[in-house]
């Protein structure tokens, strides 16, 4: 079984019910309910500005809500025990263009509460895992784009977490680098983790094992990449995506 | 449920100690920030010293220089450090990683005072010496002062920084924020010949208390009750700005 229902289980990495959040009077969230299952990589798809940043940065706890329950690893989000248990990459890289790899690693993996040789076979396994060895003592600042968003990957990975949450972390990469960050994300997936990525690349939306669609701040669709087509009838996931962001497209025919 | 619940642990000096080691390892990879910040009070009060030129005069104003270009540049230096990691996202990506608001900011404070006291040192050792200014007692409450009017100002532009959206507006808050205050602080013209509004708004600005401690310490022999009232205001003002750089540092954003 690939996909939970809602509120079915207390062993969900992500539940949400009737999620609502209002920015400035704007709804960017309107009524999302959810439950995902742990130890998948679930794609989280839709047009630009549906709300799938704001929805990530409610799991990361760094949004506030306006109506709603929203549990992480069966807790609250925002919740502090989650801080450590959480690997959050955003679009920006977010390290510190003025230090070294090595020096972003060290500080932000001592905020994880690594020490010592935990810290240093922390920094080492994630540096392996991105293929980022040899640029330990390279200024961030002097990285190209495609190594620049493997050190926000990087440190989003560096405290082992039990649910990643990537907004398009593949954003602008080629399609070597995607091909490589998307089997980085299956092996942590095969390790026990639980992943939310971003996208609109579609041809990613098929490497994942379930996908969430979003719109105008509401869920289309949740199902499995093959479900989705069958739902859909559309001939491929690009064609079911433009059928799913197309307004006039009733949303019921792919819900439960 | 939109509660913030607490963190883990109010502070820790370890996190505070990673944050200070981190924000001088960023210095030290910028070696002209670091010798612009160590270097030009230095470099000002030897201007100030030609200027003024009547040894008189130069011993009266430049302890009060002395206590106010600190205080500026770390002001600047510490708006503009705060908002870039506002705007870069690594601050909300520490506040979405196990790390107490006070441990960043004083992380923050321990690096910005190790360098307040590099500064200080070479602006007195230099006046004391070259430019041959005297001081009727020790020069050390003159360079405790001077380290804590540079933390202050570090205290008030992390405050400021909150009301920054852009590097742009925080470098403006230079001349809208400081200059006024120099203006105010009794170094152009003594407090006691302003008017009652100008005394007024003199009283409540936080470097007009590092002026006045300044001029203090250049009349008196040894440290007075009085200096020390200017000192508890000094750091009164350090800690509020503190406390309010930390309540704007949001983990949660509506």
């Amino acid at each position: 079984m690939s996909i939970t229902q809602p509120g079915d289980g207390a062993e969900a990495v992500i539940s949400a019910r009737r999620l609502v959040v209002r920015r400035g009077g704007h709804l960017v969230l309107d009524d999302l309910t959810c439950s995902l299952a742990p130890g998948q990589v679930t794609g989280l798809l839709g047009p630009s500005g549906c709300g799938k940043t704001t929805l990530m940065r409610v799991l990361v706890g760094v949004q506030a809500i306006t109506e709603g329950k929203v549990t992480v690893l069966g807790l609250p989000v925002g919740h502090p025990r989650l801080r450590a248990r959480l690997g959050y990459a955003t679009q920006e890289p977010a390290v510190y263009a003025d230090l070294t790899l090595g020096e972003n690693l060290r500080y932000f993996g001592t905020v994880l509460g690594l020490r010592g040789r935990r810290l240093a076979e922390a920094i080492a396994e994630t540096i392996a895992r991105l293929d980022l060895g040899g640029l330990d003592k390279r200024l961030v600042g002097t990285f190209s784009g495609g190594q620049l968003a493997r050190v926000g990957l990087a440190v989003a990975l560096l405290g082992r977490p039990d649910l990643l949450i990537l907004d398009e972390p593949t954003v602008g990469l080629d399609p070597v680098l995607r091909r490589d960050l998307w089997s980085v994300f299956h092996g942590l997936a095969a390790d026990g983790a639980s992943l939310l990525v971003s996208s609109h690349v579609m041809d990613e939306a098929a490497r994942c094992d379930n996908l969430l669609f979003m719109r105008e701040g509401r869920f289309l669709a949740e199902a499995s990449p093959a479900e989705v087509l069958e739902r859909t009838g559309a001939p491929d996931l690009e064609s079911a995506f433009l059928a799913l962001a197309d307004p006039g497209f009733a949303p019921r025919a792919v819900q439960r | 449920m939109n509660r913030e619940l607490p963190a883990p642990r109010g502070f820790s000096p370890v996190l505070a100690g990673a944050t200070a080691r981190r924000v001088l390892t960023q210095l030290r990879h910028d070696p002209r920030t670091i010798v612009m910040m160590a270097a030009v009070p230095t470099v000002m009060m030897i201007l100030l010293r030609y200027v003024v030129s009547d040894p008189l005069l130069l011993n009266r104003v430049a302890p009060e220089y002395i206590g106010v270009f600190p205080f500026v540049i770390m002001f600047v230096v510490a708006a503009i450090t705060t908002q870039r990691e506002r705007a870069r996202g690594t601050l909300e990506r520490l506040m979405a990683m196990p790390l107490g608001k006070l441990d960043l900011l004083a992380g923050y404070g321990i690096a910005f005072a190790l360098m307040a006291c590099v500064q200080v040192t070479l602006v007195l050792v230099v006046s004391l010496t070259w430019l041959g200014v005297t001081l009727p007692g020790s020069a050390v409450p003159m360079a405790v002062v001077a380290v804590l009017d540079a933390i202050l100002g570090m205290a008030c532009g992390l405050f400021a920084s909150a009301f920054a959206r852009t590097e742009f507006q925080a470098v403006q808050f230079l001349p809208a924020f400081v200059l006024p205050q120099a203006l105010l602080s009794g170094l152009v013209v003594p407090r006691d010949h302003m008017t009652a509004v100008l005394r007024w708004l003199s009283d409540v600005l936080p470097l007009s208390y590092a002026v006045d401690a300044m001029q203090r310490i250049t009349t008196a022999t040894s440290w007075t009750s009085a200096i020390s009232a200017d000192v508890v205001i000094i750091l009164a003002f350090t800690v509020a700005g503190l406390v309010g750089g930390a309540l704007t540092l949001r983990r949660r954003t509506s």
